[in-house]
Order: structure tokens, then C-alpha cells, then sequence
């Protein structure tokens, strides 16, 4: 007489189990994604994708590769630690080009672009310097009498 | 060639584990780009710092912040002199309380300051890339991270949206894309530093106030800088391990 006499119902769920077991394992297979658990709890291909953004800047380096004289004016000058792009804007655009003409800058307004720092304020460090643009000269364009790359008036600065 | 059953059972295991590395590849990444050598941070000189608004207008142009939404912004603190001579009489006082403005994040940088009295000074924030941070740790589904290279970022293909993550930041760096709705933050530009070039903030920094650095880097001016200064970070009591560091930083940021 066996023990497993009236244990078939027992075999059943246990099958039953086992093939819920099976299902599981490959639903799992299909649904978490290849690296997942590659580095850690996450997704490990997720690295390499945010790292395959597109870049909009393209980095004082690359600026100097080709302007080179105009860089060698600027790191003379007072604004030797400005690099290209905080005034120039993004230019990722016109240094990847084949033919950078065609993704020509736009040149900056120096009213505005100039008073973005150099306006006068209570709040800004001590050191830095400083204009009120009214006072300092109504209307004109910096550019007038400053050259943005050295902009000291006695460093040759001076239009 | 004779191979014997007992050679083919050691040579067997062994192919099979050299065979998963050749099948698991190279990252996708720069090729000369090896994660376990960095540790990334950021250093940022309060001093230096002028409140243009450049590195909130570079983020937003690098990485397509939607408007009203930042992954770096910029405060400007007043702190009057009745509270510098009373400091123990403020921080709860809404009278002595210091003032803090960021309009549209300090994107167009800020009015005009013509209250010479008290100190002011500005305080750029962004994601902390906190060591052990709070962020990643509450994440259900594992669609944040910590890199291997300290970066704090978001898997968005994976991401719920459930912005869990948005109320753990003790910073309030994240928030939910409003077209995407998932989990977004700042990444410390991945996408440049993985390829030798720095932040588009710092890029764009015209003082020098922002810098990218590397801990592991042993070469790197931070390690300097850090034993010669007085350099904080933010809500160390939170123990975050917060790795932007703030060189001068007034005890009346919170």
C-alpha cells in the first residue's frame, strides 16, 4: 500500500505550482530588460543611452582649434577665464558643420550682452567690475569704445 | 591534438565564462571613457559668483529644460545687519529670516540691488550626486541610479513617473517633465563629461565659479582646493554625502 495513496490532489497543485513557477521564470525572461542588474539595481544600457545625448556646446577647446587669434587676443586680456560660448551662445552647431559658414553665429548685442554681468548691483561682489549702463554711457553699444575679446581701456582695449 | 574527457570537463566551464564576457561587449560610451576612474563633484566658489543666469540659460539650451523647470538655478541671499549682529535671534523670526529671491530661477538674472546695507550673495544650485542619496534609495522600479562614476541619474524609459524620487531630493532638484511625466534632473551634463569636456554650467561660467571635478582624478585642483578652503556642502546633516561642494558658504543657506 503506498503513501501516496490519497495524495493526488496534493501532486496536482503541486504541478500546478510548478507550472506557474515555469511561466513566471520565462514572462521574467521576456519583460526585464538584458542589463538590467548589469551594475546595479537598474538598467545598465541606460548608461550609454543618456550618455549618447547630442552635445549643444561645443567647448572652448574646440573653439580655439580654428580661432586661435582671436582666443590669443582674449587670454591676454581680462576676459581670459570667459570662455567662447558664454557669450557666443551654443555652437556645437556651427564647430560640427562641414562647412561651419552655413551654422554662422549670431554676433552678440553687447548692450545686452554686456550689462548681463557689468550692471551695477548692490548684490554682486565687491571686486567685480562695475557700471551703471545709464550713467556709464547712455544708449551706445559697448562695442563702441570696448572690444569685448580685451576690453581694458588701457590694455589697448580702447577702439 | 589529444584532449582527454577530464580536459574537456575543466576547458568547458572556463570557455563558457570567457564566452559571456565576449557576448556582453564594450559600453557604449567614448571608447577611452573608463567609468571606474572617475568620481564626479562639483565645486562652487560662492565668492566668484555674479548672478548672470549663464549656467541656467546654458543648462536649459544643453539639455532641453522645460521652461519653469530647472535642473540648476540660481538664489540670491540678503541677509540684513540686524541679523548678522543678532545670530542667534534669526532663522526662525520671518523678520530677521534671510531674504531669498530666484525669479524664474535667476534664468534673466536679477533686479537691481540698491539696499547697500546687510551681505549678499548668490548660491547656484543643482543636483548634489549625493553619494548616498535619498533619491535613488526610494525609487520603486530601479529607473534611478547612482553610475559608477557618482553620477545620480534617470533611466526615463523606465521611469513611472510616480515622483517618489522628487519628494525624497532634501534639495528639491528633480521634478516631473511636464511632457515626458517622468522623473528629470540634472545629469552633470553625462553626455559631455563622458566625453572629456566639461558641464555646459561651467562651460558657460563666465567667473569661474562653477568648476567640474573629479575626486578620483588625483591631478585634479579640487583636492587642493578643498584642504585650503573653507568648503561646505549643503545639509550635511542629512548625511547625503552631497558632493557639491560650496567654497565660503553662509550658514544661512538651507
Amino acid at each position: 500500500m503506498s503513501v501516496f495513496k490519497d495524495a493526488g490532489h496534493l501532486f496536482r497543485f503541486a504541478g500546478l505550482f510548478v507550472l506557474a513557477f515555469l511561466v513566471f521564470l520565462v514572462v521574467r525572461h521576456y519583460v526585464v530588460p538584458k542589463s538590467f542588474g548589469e551594475y546595479g539595481h537598474y538598467r545598465g544600457a541606460a548608461i550609454g543611452e543618456i550618455a549618447a545625448h547630442p552635445i549643444r556646446f561645443a567647448g572652448h577647446d574646440t573653439c580655439e582649434a580654428c580661432h586661435a587669434d582671436v582666443a590669443e587676443i582674449k587670454n591676454s586680456g581680462k576676459h581670459a577665464h570667459v570662455n567662447c560660448e558664454a557669450c557666443h551662445g551654443a555652437q556645437a552647431r556651427h564647430a560640427g558643420a562641414d562647412d561651419p559658414s552655413t551654422a554662422k553665429p549670431v554676433l552678440p548685442d553687447t548692450t545686452v550682452l554686456c550689462a548681463r554681468c557689468h550692471t551695477a548691483s548692490a548684490a554682486k561682489p565687491k571686486g567685480f567690475p562695475q557700471v551703471v549702463p545709464a550713467d556709464h554711457y547712455a544708449g551706445l553699444p559697448c562695442d563702441t569704445c570696448h572690444k569685448p575679446h580685451s576690453p581694458a581701456m588701457d590694455a589697448g582695449g580702447a577702439k | 591534438m589529444n584532449i582527454s574527457r577530464r580536459q574537456i570537463m575543466i576547458l568547458l566551464p572556463a570557455a563558457a565564462v570567457a564566452w559571456k564576457y565576449v557576448l556582453a561587449g564594450t559600453p557604449e560610451e567614448s571608447p577611452n571613457y573608463k567609468m571606474s576612474d572617475h568620481w564626479w563633484s562639483m565645486l562652487i566658489d560662492i565668492p566668484k559668483c555674479i548672478g548672470c543666469g549663464n549656467c541656467v540659460r546654458a543648462c536649459q539650451t544643453e539639455n532641453d529644460v522645460p521652461d519653469k523647470n530647472f535642473r540648476t538655478w540660481v538664489e540670491r541671499y540678503h541677509i540684513s545687519d540686524w541679523q548678522m549682529a543678532n545670530p542667534l535671534g534669526g532663522m526662525t523670526n520671518p523678520m530677521t529670516d534671510p531674504q531669498v529671491i530666484s525669479p524664474d530661477g535667476g534664468k534673466e538674472g536679477f533686479p537691481v540691488a540698491t539696499d547697500e546695507s546687510g551681505k549678499y550673495f548668490f548660491v547656484p544650485k543643482l543636483c548634489n550626486h549625493c553619494a548616498d542619496s535619498p533619491c535613488t534609495q526610494v525609487c520603486p522600479v530601479g529607473a534611478t541610479f547612482i553610475s559608477p562614476d557618482g553620477v545620480v541619474l534617470v533611466d526615463q524609459t523606465y521611469c513611472l513617473g510616480c515622483a517618489y524620487c522628487v519628494q525624497a531630493c532634501p534639495y528639491g532638484c528633480r521634478y516631473i517633465h511636464p511632457v515626458k511625466k517622468v522623473a528629470d534632473k540634472c545629469t552633470l551634463c553625462y553626455h559631455r563629461i563622458t566625453k572629456g569636456l566639461t558641464t555646459a554650467c561651467c562651460e558657460a561660467c563666465p567667473t569661474g565659479a562653477r568648476q567640474l571635478a573629479d575626486l578620483k582624478n588625483p591631478k585634479d585642483p579640487i583636492h587642493e582646493f578643498l584642504k585650503t578652503h573653507s568648503v561646505q556642502v549643503l545639509k550635511p546633516q542629512m548625511a547625503t554625502g552631497a558632493k557639491v561642494f560650496y567654497n565660503d558658504l553662509d550658514g544661512a543657506v538651507r
